[in-house]
């Protein structure tokens, strides 16, 4: 079960605007869904090792060496708004600034 | 003309060979049926055909045109995803796979349309066209790589490549009457695979017959790893092309979790036994064997794959490429630009993978679904020591009616029941036509245990000798005809 | 027994510090592309599709950077852990390209380890933000205040080092943040530049009843971006929990900005935004288990450090503590100064610390002595003219001022500009004239005015400009007047 609440908070974290017709829908379809995935809750995991890879290998690394980089043209090409050297976006507020490290 | 689309890609690389025909007739024969395409299969086909100019007629795919999922990256070549966050979007750079065949000698025909961001089992997601299925126009192609199937089966394109993340290349194949192999994970790059679940999603063919599907996965992994995909290894041995006729000596399991689940129509089921009982006329042992998590696997999936991909999505931001929407401030930015981009099952997926990592539920659900991955694993693991491959039915009915599925997330869902332990547990696994129920495809999926592709190959070809499968709509028997 | 209660307003109050430092490695190229580091550079010139987080592309770890990060785990005594993953940090911000920052959670690199007193909690690698340079108002943003993000900085490898909270005042905060830098630079593995941002700290302060073991709620100020601030920034922040909780409130536990022109804190985060990292396995990368080889490798790079090099220095030479510290902190001054000193065997060590550290930086700033035309040979000899007493300590510091500003060998200089001590009957002639002109002088020395010594021997050391040693002067001055 995922209520109305709940909804608009994952909505927030995933940063998508959802509309109040969308947020009852979203509320439901998942609830759906969320009561079958919780079949899981039955099984016994206790001992069990989570896989978050089948592929068994380590380390593979890059030497340190570098290589070309895009032309700043290129680079910035797609950009929705881009000034003469960069990406421009409206600033973050203040209060948003000390998000991450 | 007829006669050339026709051709199985391995015989049309052999007529080119031969010096009967050329790669520049072969592209135009092929993209006159693109340009003319109604399935909606296309998403994107070039102003001017690309490369074929240059393929030597002597390169090992002899200039046969490759039809692309618009999931890969192409250097300059319109790429979407089939997503309106990408409208437009044109990448610097080429994904490995696509790069792998071109300089094999199989130029990109275009680019197909798809479920956006692989989401879907359908072909409905696609925020540009649904598309049909050759085999009956009211009916979906599957999905995700529901352009890639419908343009092989509608004779639009002579081969393609798709992605699998959960099935997505085994059950359009299915529905479409298409061979279509899921390989082990880590065996061809992902390097410009636009990502979906990062651990699950995987490149591979989708082809008329068996022989096509190995001759195309040859050259995928035959570069070996690509140090441009941490995730990507060495393939053991090379990729033979399979001329096996029989499968005397091989032991086959069968799981009745899933054959046998409710979930599966009784028109699948009476194809899947009647191809059980030509294993054993080949010679083939058949078993039954347990897989006692595999029922769970659909759960594990739909919390994995989309946790996985609810961060590999936050790069569709509105800053660097594609849509930007919002009013004026940074948290509208986001929150319009990724509204107004995405569909509907994106970002009911968006949203089921953020609840899921979140705060307070992670272990309740990413971290249990881990284990259950766990499980799932050993499953097969202990299934391999009895058997040598384990068969399943690929997708649990034919082809459904446009429209079908859709107000129902969880029946959509449902139609990965069978394709997505395999790809929890990383191993590779091929669907194959194998009859037809209601005058619709079945396919038949054989999976083994990691990197034994050649076995699997083999398997399937002497099968697809034995069953005879003809993949063409128009003479499909009881097929509706192609339009 | 009596009870003797205190209330908040009298009681003393001790700050409980850890700090959380970010490093940028000094790789070639990024931590996950080929990008090649730079700074300064053009915006966006350094720049590709994985670290601009294009559809489709992948992270591919920097062999170099692993090491470098395997050096500091192991010169800050970590344990290594055999096995260590990289998680996927999730939030959205205008300079992290993917929506996510690659970086280590549960299971980081290192963990348990020390410097100096201070215990090191964990080391871990992650990848480094891009920059927003803010653009004014902007034309196309109605109306609102537009920022420009130049990537080139984006994906540079990162070590972040967190320590326990073991620190007790804002100057030892200080004092250890200088010792680290120290450790980093002698491994060669950063630039370690506060300015430049490529040491950046952020504290965590709580404060407790002294002598108490309790812990206080803490907060977090973030990135002081030098000795100073981190030193200011802390000790702000320590009389503002104290004023809260003599006031009888509760410290909130908030993230902080310290503004050093005002020397006021601020709140950083809004309350309604919580900050749910959703921390991930990151599917994209394999683990990290280092092989004895990379072990090895890293061990064999770490050169004596300076809390050893402090250690030895005062040990085995005989150094003050503080010129001990001074020479192994600064690592260019003491290998100069060990490089002088083994120029010359019989040179005294304490001697030589001392003009090293005093005379030749007063000269050099901050400058390296090896880029400076002063060999470590040329200042050996300089100090033994100075024992031999061929020259006077001020005629020395004349023949340093020389060398400082044109390089040469201190002998020739002496020569070139008549700085040798004066010959004993040149130094006769002019103790005697001496002690004819300055008859009131004279007369009180010998009634036992010891301070008039002082004009006498001024005058014969103006009329050898410095040539002559002091001592020996007043020795010779004694004699004449028969005080012997
Ligand atoms: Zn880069």
């Amino acid at each position: 079960m995922i209520d109305r609440e709940q909804v608009l908070h994952v909505a927030r974290l995933a940063r998508l605007d959802l509309t109040k017709a969308e947020v009852e829908r979203m509320a439901s379809e998942l609830s759906g869904v969320l009561d079958h995935i919780e079949r899981i809750a039955e099984l016994d995991l206790d001992d069990v090792e989570p896989t978050s890879h089948v592929v068994t290998i380590e380390n593979v690394l890059r030497a340190d060496d570098s290589r070309p980089s895009l032309a700043r043209e290129r680079a910035l090409a797609g950009a929705p708004d881009a000034t003469d050297s960069g990406f421009r976006v409206p600033s973050p507020a203040a209060a948003a600034a000390a998000d991450g490290s | 003309m007829s006669e050339l689309l026709d051709l199985s890609t391995a015989q049309a690389a052999q007529s080119v060979r031969a010096g009967d025909l050329s790669p520049a007739e072969l592209l135009s024969a092929y993209r006159e049926q693109a340009e003319a395409d109604e399935l909606g299969a296309f998403l994107w086909l070039p102003e001017e055909p690309l490369g074929v100019m240059g393929t030597a007629a002597d390169a090992p795919l002899a200039g046969v045109p490759l039809a692309v999922k618009d999931i890969f990256c192409v250097e300059g070549v319109p790429t979407t995803a089939a997503s309106r966050i990408l409208e437009g979007y044109r990448p610097p750079y080429t994904a490995t796979a696509v790069e792998r065949l071109a300089a094999a000698g199989a130029p990109m025909l275009g680019k197909t349309n798809m479920d956006e961001f692989a989401m879907g089992s359908s072909n409905e997601n696609s925020a540009y066209e649904p598309v049909r299925n050759p085999w009956s126009p009211d009916r979906v192609p599957g999905g995700s790589s529901g352009g890639s199937a419908a343009a092989v089966a509608g004779g639009l394109a002579p081969w393609s490549i798709g992605t699998d993340t959960g099935g997505s290349i085994r059950q359009p194949a299915s529905l479409c009457g298409l061979v279509g192999l899921k390989p082990t994970y880590g065996a061809v790059s992902r390097y410009g695979m636009i990502a979906f679940a990062s651990s699950l999603d995987q490149c591979g063919p989708i082809t008329r017959d068996v022989t096509d599907a190995a001759l195309l996965l040859r050259h995928l992994v035959a570069g070996g790893r690509d140090p441009c995909d941490s995730t990507s290894v060495d393939f053991p041995q090379e990729i033979e092309l399979p001329s096996s006729e029989d499968l005397g000596g091989l032991r086959v399991g069968v799981v009745p979790e899933l054959s046998d689940a409710a979930t599966i129509d009784a028109g699948v089921k009476t194809v899947f036994d009647a191809t059980l009982e030509r294993i054993e006329e080949l010679g083939g042992g058949v078993e039954q064997i347990s897989l006692p998590h595999s029922e769970h696997g659909l759960s594990a999936y739909y919390v994995l794959a989309p946790a996985e991909a609810s961060a590999n999505l936050s790069r569709y931001d509105g800053v660097r490429f594609g849509l930007r929407s919002g009013d004026g401030d940074l948290l509208s930015l986001y929150e319009r630009t990724r509204a107004d981009g995405f569909g509907d099952e994106v970002k009911r997926r968006i949203m089921l993978g953020t609840y899921a990592l979140s705060s307070g539920y992670y272990e309740a659900y990413y971290g249990r679904a881990q284990r259950v991955r766990t499980k799932i694993a050993e499953d097969f693991r202990a299934a391999f020591e009895r058997v040598d491959l384990v068969v399943t039915p690929t997708s649990p009915s034919v082809a459904f009616r446009l429209g079908e599925r859709t107000a129902d997330p969880m029946a959509m869902y449902m139609s990965d029941y069978c394709t997505v332990p395999m790809s929890l547990a990383g191993l590779p696994a091929i669907s194959i036509p194998a009859g037809l129920s209601e005058g619709l495809p079945v396919g038949f999926q054989i999976t083994g245990p990691a990197f034994s592709e050649n076995r699997l190959l083999a398997a399937a070809h002497a099968l697809e000798q034995a069953i005879g499968f003809d993949s063409s709509p128009a003479r499909g028997k009881a097929g509706a005809p192609a339009r | 027994m009596t009870t003797v209660t205190t209330t908040p307003t009298e009681r003393a109050y001790e700050p409980v510090i850890g700090l959380e430092i970010h490093v940028q490695l000094r790789t070639q190229t990024k931590m996950f592309c080929g990008c090649a580091l730079s700074f300064g550079d053009e915006p966006n010139t350094h720049t590709c599709p994985v670290c601009l987080g294009h559809p489709g592309t992948l992270p591919v770890p920097n062999a170099e950077a692993i090491h470098f990060a395997l050096m500091i785990g192991l010169a800050l005594e970590c344990e290594l852990a055999p096995r260590s993953i990289f998680h996927r940090k999730n939030y959205f911000y205008p300079d992290l390209p993917k929506g996510y920052q690659i970086s280590q959670f549960d299971v980081p690199l290192s963990r348990s380890g020390r410097l100096g007193d201070v215990r090191v909690h964990r080391v871990h690698l992650e990848e480094d933000a891009a920059k927003l340079v803010h653009a004014g108002a902007s034309g196309r943003i109605h109306g609102a205040e537009a920022s420009v993000v130049d990537f080139n900085r984006g994906g540079t490898p990162l070590v972040e080092i967190v320590t326990e909270p073991d620190l007790s005042s804002p100057e030892q905060a200080g004092e250890w943040l200088r010792l680290l830098r120290a450790t980093l630079k002698r491994l060669g593995v950063s630039d370690v530049n506060m300015d430049e941002g490529s040491l950046r700290c952020d504290a965590n302060v709580s404060i407790r009843p002294a002598g108490t073991a309790t812990l206080g709620t803490k907060t977090e100020l973030k990135n002081m971006n030098s000795f100073r601030f981190l030193e200011r920034g802390i000790a702000a922040e320590v009389t503002r929990q104290e004023q809260i909780l003599r006031g009888g409130g509760e410290v909130e536990q908030e993230t902080l900005h310290f503004d050093p022109q005002t020397g006021a804190l601020s709140s950083l985060r809004s309350k309604e935004e919580s900050h749910d990292y959703r921390y991930f396995p990151e599917p994209d990368l394999v683990p990290l288990a280092p092989t004895q080889a990379m072990l090895d490798r890293a061990r064999a790079a770490l050169p004596e450090l300076p809390a050893a090099r402090a250690e030895r220095l005062e040990r085995e030479l005989g150094l003050p503590t503080d010129t001990a510290r001074l020479l192994a902190f600064r690592s260019e001054l003491g290998d100069f100064y060990e490089s002088a000193l083994g120029a010359d065997g019989a040179t005294d060590p304490a001697t030589l610390a001392s003009w090293v550290t005093v005379e030749l930086v007063a000269r050099l700033g901050d400058v390296d002595p090896v880029e400076s035309p002063v060999s470590p040979e040329a200042l050996a000899e300089l100090v033994r003219l100075v024992s031999a007493r061929s020259v006077s300590g001020s005629a020395a510091k004349e023949v340093l001022d020389a060398m400082a500003a044109g390089g040469g060998r201190p002998e020739a200089i002496v020569a070139e500009r008549g700085l040798g001590l004066a010959g004993a009957g040149e130094l006769e002639a002019i103790v005697d004239r001496a002690i004819e002109a300055n008859p009131d002088a004279v007369e009180k020395v010998r009634a036992g005015t010891g301070k008039a010594m002082g004009a006498i021997v001024g005058a014969i050391m103006r009329e050898t400009k410095g040539r002559a040693d002091g001592g020996e002067v007043q020795r010779m001055v004694r004699e004449r007047l028969g005080l012997g």
